[in-house]
């Protein structure tokens, strides 16, 4: 169990720049994200796109811009818990008790959530019947390469994963890839690779087709696919892969309790709390009347929550106002020594 | 301006006004379901795809460069597919039919 003061859902800009405006006023935080990296949407959806609203940075990538973050909030130490997702929360006393997807467990006075548009999670077949075969014989991610040894792949998907999966699976299995159009969208070496590996027979490639259904019980038998003139063909296969990116969900915070509205959590503007005492939202989750999708607001939306959860931090405390120029409390806090 | 339909995929009809220059995810997003546009129009998310059936996919603006790799994580995309923050609204669209998936996510 982690004791501390606040919980941060989500490593995207807002969410870091939290963990710095906590620890200016001494709160200590901890911080989850579903990714594997920091930056949120800025490093998984467009870290070389150039930002030209932050404020006296007249142009930064995403990828720049969650450095700077970083290196920003260095000084307070804080622990990432990454790849891991919040799942419950419960009440108890005047603490929050979170646990998440790999069962870590929190215990904390706030919970800042700064989801963005929800956690990234793959993009599964639109197919039904594919659900009761998840995890087992329709995969998203590879965790052990061995189980395919010697069986038959069919792969979905025309990006990286699909090509790289299909370079390094056509060593040990019977591979098909399969994807809705000609052209691919991976590496440019990597779809030289794919094709000569498809000169060669060790990777069957099959354009413009899509999945149509799926034959088998307990098993997966063969699969029928579709291709765009509208023929259909049945292919025998042990498994099916799918590489179609990420899409972003709400996911299990809509079971806990907080307004929504549409995809978004409902705040109030003075602190940015929920109807939840102790649960805040900032960024792009959360909506109020004039709401602002910009980096900016969720830097605003950080500082006014972070001094939210003061008093339920320090209940015994009072929150002083402080200037980062001057205030000594806040130099220590940031580790700066002055020689004068 | 150009009087947009938008055709939920439980068949129910909207028809919207848009003015020149916003995208048909715009003319959407504030007014009807079934639109996500997630990322507000970056081409980076694939949460605003809609089908435009062949009278019409032909005489709307190019597909923007890259629109296909992102079609390609949307729901269910079909060759009529196209993502709807790309296409710019003028007089020529006027009486454009567009299709919205069952779902964006």
């Amino acid at each position: 169990m982690i004791d501390t003061d606040v919980l941060i859902v989500g490593a995207g800009p807002t969410g870091l720049f939290c963990a710095h405006q906590l620890g200016i006023i001494g709160l200590k935080c901890e911080i989850v994200d579903n990714l594997d990296k920091l930056g949120g949407q800025c490093i998984e959806l467009y870290p070389d796109k150039p930002i030209y609203d932050i404020p006296a940075i007249p142009e930064c990538t995403g990828e720049e811009l969650t450095n700077n973050l970083i290196e920003q909030i260095k000084p307070f130490k804080t622990n990432f818990h990454l790849s891991d997702r919040v799942e419950e929360v419960k009440k108890e006393k005047n603490k929050w008790l979170v646990k998440t997807n790999k069962g870590k467990e929190f215990k904390v006075s706030s919970i800042i959530i700064a989801g963005g548009v929800g956690s990234f999670e793959p993009r599964k077949f639109p197919l039904k019947e594919c659900e009761k075969f998840e995890e087992k014989s329709v995969l998203y991610s590879i965790k052990d390469k061995n189980i395919f040894y010697n069986k038959t792949v069919s792969i979905f998907g025309g990006g990286d994963s699909a090509l790289d999966w299909a370079i390094e699976l056509s060593a040990i299995s019977k591979v098909q890839l399969i994807h809705r159009r000609d052209e691919f969208r991976g590496a440019q070496a990597s779809v030289n690779k794919v094709k000569e590996l498809n000169k060669e027979g060790k990777i069957e490639l099959l354009t413009k087709y899509h999945l149509s259904s799926i034959n088998g019980d307990k098993k997966i038998e063969s699969i029928n696919i579709k291709h765009d003139d509208g023929g259909s063909k049945n292919i025998e296969t042990d498994y099916l892969l799918g590489f179609f990116g990420l899409i972003m969900q709400l996911g299990p915070i809509t079971n806990w309790k907080l307004n929504l509205d549409k995809k978004h959590i409902s705040v109030n503007t003075e602190n940015f709390e929920t109807n939840q005492k102790g649960i805040f939202a900032i960024g792009d989750i959360c909506t109020y009347t004039g709401k602002l999708k910009l980096i900016l607001s969720g830097f605003h939306e950080a500082a006014l929550a972070a001094r939210g959860c003061f008093k339920y931090a320090k209940p015994d405390e009072k929150l002083r106002f402080e200037f980062t120029t001057t205030s000594k409390s806040v130099h220590s806090r940031l580790g700066i020594k002055k020689d004068d | 301006m150009a009087k947009i339909k938008y055709i939920e995929h439980n068949g129910k009809e909207h028809e919207i006004d848009v003015a020149n220059g916003f995208s048909v995810m715009e003319g959407a997003v504030q007014n009807i379901p079934g639109i996500d546009a997630d990322c507000g129009g970056g081409m980076a998310c694939a949460t605003c795809h809609v089908y435009v059936k062949e009278d019409w996919f032909n005489k709307l603006p190019e597909k923007a460069e890259g629109e296909d790799d992102m079609l390609d994580q949307a729901y269910q995309p079909s060759p009529s597919s196209r993502l709807s923050c790309q296409i710019t609204v003028s007089d020529k669209l006027n009486g454009l039919v567009v299709h919205l998936p069952e779902k964006q996510v």
